[in-house]
């Protein structure tokens, strides 16, 4: 009998972690409650791949986010992702900031992270022309990067399937069942598996999930971080942008998009555990982000302002990342992936199935042969010459015909995106951008939905924007 | 790549674009008329209510009798493509490219007219806090939904932002059985016309409520409902006036944008339009690109939209076929409580040139002003919501000699007498 093994979660770190195990012969399955995956914290964050001189060495965060920058180049070459090293400038104001910079460099450099350099304020100036003049250095790190999250968490779970994941969505896990101290079966509430492992990468509920299984017990406090999206036109700076961090977090920074915009926050707000699904943005934190980035770039406009949004961050009280195996064989914990969680995952995805599963627990297990490590992207016009584009164009015609105007994405792409697991809304605009440009879905919304509907046979007004409360349309005007 | 050769090539197919097409195409031009949705005719498609037409034809039509109108009056005269989309316009070459299902094509044109419209300032850009929830629209969206989609928003709704669509919307949806409970304008008074005022709410029953926003979203999922504040004149909300309204759509109304991406980084661009600068001819500053109607300012009426196309189909169509156009000679400058404002040069080509132009202010009377000189009387309140269209006597005003470009002040000049 092939093992089993359950991951909890397709955020960033379940579907990769799925996805490296679907290198491996055995059956597996990735049990989300969403109606998609990457929809927890994977959709809103920071969506940096930071260079690794935050985390005190000897810290898992330090080790496997400095492991994990490294392999983000070639797993943005396998999954097709969006992914470019444009490098992180922490700016320091002050005399007393200037000596955390050294002390950042220090711990980068003991930490592993390769080329810091602590630039004078001219050379910074020169890179960044936007920045508060009265700037005084920075410590620049040319390997962090920046990404779409939930591209990663996709095309991830895309790979894995195609590899032969179970991926289970819309469940939630009710019990999981152990049986002489052994992992045994996960309940959800739309079915039964019979395990032999369960990874637990539940996020902010992961404390939760370890409750249930009779782990160690421990506590996920949910960090609210809200940010500002500006568009496309703000062109605030070309990289990204710290202020010196304090000890609870990296601060208030600011960054460009992969898609061109520009990307302010996060707040950092502490929140009871009752409040782990709260994603309301708040004026307070809206102001705050507005005060914190100002004295960054003082010429900032917020007359480009495209959207606010929340995420929440799974902090633990001694943190750090909960990762390994617990007094319950099989069930393995990756938890409190609050940044550089993101950095982080690739890294911990071969550590959780190298060395948790196949070392700690001593299970062996066994390469596919016929893994396919390639996935590759719905083809997007920006991303294609205008000659190929058109050959593209001659086999389905649909690419030709633009639906979101502003991204420039086609009916073929939406067709596509259904194809491949989109049954919201959210489930396109995420795969697509389609709805995620300046005019943010006036034109694409109905336009869209009406496409979901001829190709998913249903009525246009049962088409959610995401979960099931948010339903879009109230039946028909007159029949 | 398929290569063609258009005299104008016409990029919008609403009423400015037609207009531009019928134009151009009258004027001895080879024409087309390109339209990235699958039919010609815009937001007139969606726009079911009347008030179309009464400059242009004489009558009150709705918009799709406006649109057929149009469609009747071009019958023939040039080609449209429609589910054709602009990707780049190569300023040199004088190339426009487009994709559809039909591929990618090169066009090589005489002249190119931009109509490319507008489009609704979005929710989230307003910063209101709050979860991300469903059930919040632009009216645009409400009213494409339920014109042409045939289907509701949702049962219990409230209007943020008095503006024209936003009034018409209270009106439809209070019309098709949604329980309206008030349209919410942050201004003192309302934003659209005093017409839309006493037809779409006061008629129906609906209140506005001036002085007001919206400082709070709630809902799961969908949304539950919004907490509408009274705010000061300064627009900040005043504590303790906080009101929760429990509804399930919210419609939002607060300002329409030029749309014309195409022309970014290309073309001269007014910020205060918010669209291309352009001349009496509706040129921009490269001399083969024109623009008519919402994608250089917001107008109020498709009369104004028409008749911009117009004069930008007939002078692509003169350049198009070797006419040389004259060059700008008098540069309108805005002075007082002078807002949006087309055009933003004269060439002294036309004797007699439409203006359109916003106060800044709402003012009780006074008298429009170009080169010191009076163009216009008012003895009515004039408010900025209200596009002003005036014809200019071009033949009184004083142009340079040589090739000097002058400066020439455009004033409304508040009469107090009159108040």
């Amino acid at each position: 009998m092939k093992l089993r093994i359950a991951v909890i979660g397709a955020g960033i770190v379940g579907s990769l972690i799925s996805r490296e195990l679907s290198k491996y012969d055995l059956e597996l399955h990735l049990i989300e409650k969403n109606p998609d995956v990457g929809w927890g914290t994977t959709k809103a964050n920071s969506a940096i791949i930071h260079a690794g001189y935050d985390d005190p060495p000897g810290t898992m965060r330090a080790r496997f986010c400095v492991l994990g920058n490294e392999l983000y180049g070639e797993l943005s070459r396998e999954l097709d992702f969006d992914f470019r090293r444009i490098g992180s400038h922490v700016v320091a104001f002050t005399e007393e900031e200037m000596e955390i910079l050294e002390d950042l460099m220090d711990r980068g450099m003991k930490n592993g992270v390769q080329n810091l350099r602590i630039l004078d304020r001219e050379e910074l100036l020169s890179m960044e022309p936007n920045l508060n003049p009265s700037v005084k250095a920075s410590l620049w790190a040319p390997s962090a990067g920046i990404t779409e999250p939930w591209e990663v968490a996709i095309s991830a779970v895309e790979n894995a399937m195609e590899n032969g994941l179970n991926l289970h969505l819309n469940e939630r896990v009710l019990e999981i069942s152990v049986e002489r101290g052994k992992v045994r079966r996960v309940k959800t509430n739309k079915g039964e598996y019979d395990v032999d492992i369960v990874i637990n990468c539940a996020g902010v509920h992961a404390d939760d999930i370890a409750k249930m299984a009779g782990a160690e017990p421990f506590d996920i406090l949910p960090r609210k971080g809200e940010y500002i999206l500006l568009d496309e036109d703000a062109h605030v700076v070309n990289s990204i942008i710290f202020p010196t961090p304090t000890k609870k977090s990296k601060g208030i920074l600011i960054l460009p998009t992969i898609d061109g915009g520009t990307l302010l926050g996060p707040t950092a707000e502490d929140l009871p555990k009752s409040k782990k699904d709260d994603l309301e943005t708040t004026k307070d934190g809206i102001e705050r982000i507005k005060r914190a980035c100002l004295k960054l770039v003082p010429s900032l406009n917020f007359s480009r302002v495209l959207k606010t949004f929340a995420g929440m961050r799974a902090e633990t009280k001694k943190m750090d990342f909960i990762i390994g195996k617990t007094k319950v064989w099989g069930f393995i914990n990756v938890a409190g992936m609050r940044s550089p969680g993101l950095t982080a995952a690739p890294a911990i995805a071969k550590y959780v199935v190298e060395k948790i599963i196949q070392e700690d627990l001593g299970v062996g297990l066994e390469r596919k042969k016929n893994f396919k490590p390639f996935r590759k992207r719905i083809p997007h016009i920006e991303n294609y010459g205008l000659e190929e584009w058109e050959e593209v164009v001659k086999k389905d015609p649909r690419f030709g015909k633009m639906v979101c105007f502003c991204n420039k994405v086609s009916e073929g792409e939406i067709v596509e995106a259904i194809k491949r697991g989109a049954r919201t809304l959210d489930g396109v605009k995420f795969r697509t951008k389609a709805g995620f440009g300046k005019c943010q879905g006036g034109f694409c919304t109905l336009r869209i939905l009406e496409i979901m509907s001829r190709e998913l046979g249903i009525p246009i007004e049962e088409i959610k924007l995401n979960n099931d409360e948010a339903s879009m349309m109230n039946g028909k005007v007159r029949e | 790549m398929k290569k063609e050769k258009v005299d104008v090539l016409v990029v919008g197919g609403g009423a400015g674009g037609i207009a531009g097409a019928i134009s151009a195409s009258r004027y001895g031009a080879k024409t087309l008329l390109i339209e990235r949705e699958d039919r010609v005719g815009g937001v007139l498609n969606q726009c079911i209510h009347n008030g179309f037409g009464v400059l242009v034809y004489g009558e009150e039509l709705t918009g799709p009798e406006f649109l057929f109108k149009l469609l009747e009056e071009s019958k023939g005269d040039f080609e449209v493509r429609s589910g054709e989309t602009v990707l780049r316009i190569l300023k040199d070459e004088k190339v426009v490219i487009t994709v559809s299902k039909r591929g990618i094509t090169c066009y090589e044109v005489g002249a190119l007219v931009v109509a490319t419209g507008a489009r609704e300032r979005p929710f989230s850009t307003l910063m209101i806090p709050g979860p991300r929830v469903s059930g919040i629209y632009t009216a645009g969206v409400v009213q494409k939904m339920v014109n042409i989609y045939n289907r509701l928003p949702g049962k219990k709704a409230m209007v943020l932002g008095s503006g024209d669509i936003g009034l018409i919307m209270a009106r439809r949806l209070k019309l098709e059985g949604v329980d309206v409970l008030g349209v919410i304008e942050i201004k003192d008074e309302v934003g659209g016309s005093l017409r839309n005022f006493v037809q779409c709410l006061r008629d129906f029953e609906i209140p506005l409520l001036t002085k007001h926003t919206i400082s709070k979203v709630h809902g799961n999922g969908r949304i539950k409902g919004v907490t509408v504040v009274e705010v000061d004149e300064n627009f900040k909300p005043i504590d303790g006036s906080g009101k929760f309204f429990e509804i399930d759509t919210l419609v939002v109304s607060v300002g329409l944008i030029p749309q014309n991406q195409i022309l970014e980084g290309l073309v001269e661009f007014d910020p205060i339009n918010g669209g291309p600068v352009v001349d009496d001819l509706q040129r921009t500053n490269i001399e083969w690109i024109f623009s008519a109607g919402n994608s250089i300012a917001i107008h109020d009426l498709v009369d104004f939209v028409y008749e911009e196309g117009v004069v930008a189909g007939r002078n692509a169509a003169r350049l198009a076929l070797g006419e040389r156009l004259p060059r700008r000679k008098l540069k309108l400058v805005r002075g007082k409580n002078i807002g949006v404002m087309v055009p933003n040069y004269l060439t002294g080509d036309e004797n007699r040139v439409k203006m359109y132009m916003r106060v800044r202010k709402t003012m009780e009377g006074g008298e429009l002003r170009v080169q010191g000189g009076r163009v216009r009387k008012y003895n009515f309140k004039v408010r900025p919501g209200q596009m002003l269209d005036v014809v200019l006597d071009v033949g009184r005003l004083s142009f340079p000699t040589g090739e000097r470009i002058e400066s020439c002040e455009v004033e409304f000049h508040e009469d107090r007498a009159s108040r």
